[in-house]
């Protein structure tokens, strides 16, 4: 939700980034304050993971030019463990799988990480397992995903929700979902939405990656962005979602209305 | 200087050449003169000495193996000193006087208080009181009979046993090692567990080598009794130092019908430093007969130090129904490189064998995984699985993989598996992602790559190991 008087909690400028040497990223402007819900959109190979990765501080992308504020903190100077720890979650587009580790034991490890690192209380083992079965009631996941090796064998939605319930477990102040929508059945799309929305609240912020208005149908963005070759091309309210979906890309460069670089 | 020392370098010398018998330690060199000098002072029965000088005579037509996958330079065992009499360590006063960087080692591994300050080499009765403790140890295994001593020990004063039992499983001239060790051992460790006797404990040689120091040629024997069973634990976590750079031991286990040893190594020598410098050699031969049937021999191993190792501890599975089991854990990191792996040979009738090796390669270090299955064609029925994963740390490490694989028998059936897979950039950012550093990430990683292997371990053990891989892999990954 919308209040002036938020505190601002990301404020992106100028954001360049490279691969390879291949500039990905070329002038992103950005703001996200408490409470909001942001949309980001775009044709595919706009650059959108790319953001949420050199947000994240994938180490595969390297910042040319332009900077990032994290709640008062320069973002950049951070490696991604200390932006984890500072509470900046990413749910993964792909999310990795990682052989003969349990998740439970990979939970409760980022679980105390992070706990610890913000100064709270750590949990053992017992403690931890009936907090994350809790957590996965709110997602309607089975417990036995917890015995399992990360992500191993899951199917794209289990991945997907899997995320989501790190999400749950690590309180981020900002949470960037990437497609976290795409690969989910119509029943879990509204479990997973309204895990999202529970999570939610005035305190924290969420950028959604998507492709489709159903999602934004369940999790009302209060902005839309649309991405275009590594900038943000296009601000507007969650009519725009509307709209794009009705006209397509083109009818953003038919209309003329290429205001690159506003900032919500 | 020990009383039996004492008597021995008093005792006219027998056998009729001059040897300055009161100097502690022997010429360097090897000949039969200098084994005739170590035969001398360890007042050893002429037997003993026969079974050396054969030895000795087999390694003279041996050449040093050269078909394993590591480098090091031309050993000059002509530069070797053979024999030093057993020195009592110097010992510290105090746990102050240790080395700072001994006790953040030790920290880190989470190796217990009292055994910090033995391994520090501070006189335990000043810190703890850990004497009563192997004393209470050593009773406690008396009352149902077993025998656990140095090998010295035993030749002295159960050598019936050794004369029946000692090279019936690695002959003297089993490999050029094997036979160096055979011609020179000095000391090691003895173990005899009585018929139908579980032992009550495992017997860890931890006690022993603290207050006797470790080899540079160690002797293992190990004898389970037809129903008796054993579980036998070598090595300790604690990073070994030692002068020696060529250690070559050869163990010996033998079960009869129905028996069971159950060894398990924690091997952590001295790997050198970054660059590989003065690290130990470990070139080791071990090897279990499965003697009687229904009988079975199982290795656990986590191999983490020295610079080279070459190891393949084996079972020879000549009873029915008998099984043999070897389950591996070798890291190599910097500059180490390992050749490991194991032979199981099956002679006997529904024998079964399980291979279990995970290799992990860190830094510019080299793992080799050498492993033989052999079912000869008296062995009907018989099963073997291997199962053999490497896994890389960064990119300029290598794993490579060498089954052996030769059946004889129709009937049988082998099964082996092969994976290597590595700890890629995107795990670990993924780890990062959710606050997790790069070094528990692959500690994590390493830890569930090695599971099957650490749940075979004592129960402490297997914690102590699971730090100890950490702190290995320490600094692998940037
Ligand atoms: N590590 C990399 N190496 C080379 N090219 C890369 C790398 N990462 C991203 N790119 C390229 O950068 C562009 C943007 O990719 P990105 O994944 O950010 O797109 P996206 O907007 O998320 O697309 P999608 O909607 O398909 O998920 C693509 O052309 C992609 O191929
Ligand atoms: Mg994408």
């Amino acid at each position: 939700m919308i209040n002036q008087n938020s505190q601002t909690i990301l404020n992106v400028k100028n954001l360049h980034a490279n691969t390879d040497g291949t500039e990905i990223l070329k002038g992103i402007n950005l703001t996200v304050k408490s409470g909001e819900i942001h949309a980001i959109m775009g044709l595919n190979g706009s650059g959108k993971s790319t953001f949420a990765k050199v947000l994240a501080g994938h180490p595969d992308y390297t910042v040319t030019q332009g900077n990032v504020q994290f709640e008062q903190q320069d973002l950049l100077a951070m490696n991604s463990e200390e932006r984890a720890q500072a509470g900046i979650f990413l749910a993964f587009q792909y999310p990795i799988e990682i052989p003969g580790v349990a998740n439970n034991q990979f939970l409760r490890l980022a679980y105390n990480t992070v706990q610890s690192k913000r100064g709270n209380e750590e949990l053992d083992p017992l403690e931890f397992d009936d907090f994350v079965r809790e957590k996965m009631k709110l997602l309607e996941m089975n417990p036995d995903f917890l015995d399992r090796s990360v992500n191993e064998g899951f199917s794209g939605g289990e991945k997907k929700r899997n995320e989501i319930l790190q999400m749950a477990l690590l309180e981020p102040k900002l949470g960037i979902l990437d497609e976290t929508d795409s690969g989910l059945d119509i029943d879990a799309l509204k479990i997973v939405a309204k895990g999202v929305n529970h999570l939610s609240n005035k305190d924290n912020a969420m950028i959604m990656i998507t492709h489709y208005q159903r999602l934004l149908d369940h999790i009302v963005p209060d902005y839309v962005h649309v991405m275009e070759s590594g900038r943000i091309i296009k601000t507007g309210g969650k009519e725009l979602a509307l709209e794009l979906e009705k006209h397509g890309y083109d009818w953003l460069h038919s209309h003329q209305q290429n205001n690159a670089g506003v900032s919500a | 200087m020990s009383a039996v020392l004492q008597n021995l370098v008093n005792q006219p010398y027998k056998h009729g050449f001059v040897t300055d018998i009161e100097s502690e330690v022997a010429p360097k060199g090897l000949s039969e003169e200098t084994i005739h000098l170590i035969s001398a002072k360890k007042n050893e029965p002429e037997w003993l000495l026969d079974f050396r000088l054969r030895a000795y005579q087999k390694w003279l037509t041996m050449s040093e193996p050269d078909w394993q996958n590591v480098h090091y330079p031309k050993i000059d065992f002509q530069s070797i000193s053979y024999y030093a009499a057993p020195k009592p360590k110097e010992k510290l006063s105090s746990m102050d006087e240790v080395d700072p960087e001994l006790i953040r080692t030790f920290e880190k591994l989470g190796v217990p208080m009292h055994e910090r300050a033995a391994l520090a080499g501070v006189a335990v009765d000043v810190v703890f009181d850990s004497v009563s403790v192997a004393t209470t140890y050593k009773e406690k295994l008396a009352e149902v009979g077993i025998i656990f001593c140095s090998i010295s020990e035993a030749v002295q004063k159960h050598p019936e046993l050794i004369k029946q039992y000692l090279g019936t499983v690695v002959p003297v001239g089993d490999n050029f090692f094997a036979a160096l060790n055979s011609a020179v051992f000095t000391d090691g460790s003895f173990c005899y567990i009585p018929k139908g006797v579980k032992c009550p404990m495992d017997l860890s040689t931890y006690f022993r080598i603290n207050t006797e120091g470790s080899g540079q040629f160690e002797r293992t024997l190990v004898i389970a009794e037809e129903g008796a069973s054993v579980s036998y634990l070598e090595g300790c976590t604690a990073p070994q130092f030692d002068t020696n750079q060529l250690h070559a031991a050869v163990v010996e286990l033998i079960a009869l019908d129905n028996a069971d040893i159950k060894y398990s190594t924690v091997q952590n020598w001295y790997a050198g430093d970054e660059n590989g410098i003065g690290g130990i050699y470990n070139f080791v031969t071990k090897r279990g007969l499965a003697k009687g049937v229904n009988s079975r021999i199982s290795w656990t191993q986590v191999e983490t130090g020295s610079a080279i190792t070459w190891k393949y501890p084996s079972c020879i599975l000549r009873g029915d129904n008998s099984v043999g089991e070897f389950y591996s854990v070798a890291v190599t990191n910097h500059l180490q490189q390992a050749d490991t792996g194991t032979k199981m040979i099956h002679l006997g009738k529904n024998t079964r064998s399980t291979i279990v090796s995970k290799g992990i390669s860190a830094g510019r270090s080299n793992s080799s995984y050498r492993g033989l299955v052999r079912i000869n064609p008296t062995a009907d029925n018989a099963r073997n699985f291997s199962q053999c994963d490497s896994m890389l740390v960064g990119d300029q490490s290598g794993a490579h993989t060498f089954p052996y694989i030769q059946v004889r028998n129709n009937s049988a059936k082998v099964e082996h598996e092969a994976s290597t897979s590595k700890i890629g950039e995107d795990q670990l950012f993924y780890f990062a992602q959710r606050g997790i550093d790069a070094e528990e990430a692959v500690s994590m990683i390493v830890n569930g790559f090695c599971k099957e292997v650490f749940q075979q371990l004592p129960m402490e053990f297997a914690v102590e190991a699971t730090k100890l891989l950490s702190f290995k892999l320490e600094g692998s990954v940037g």
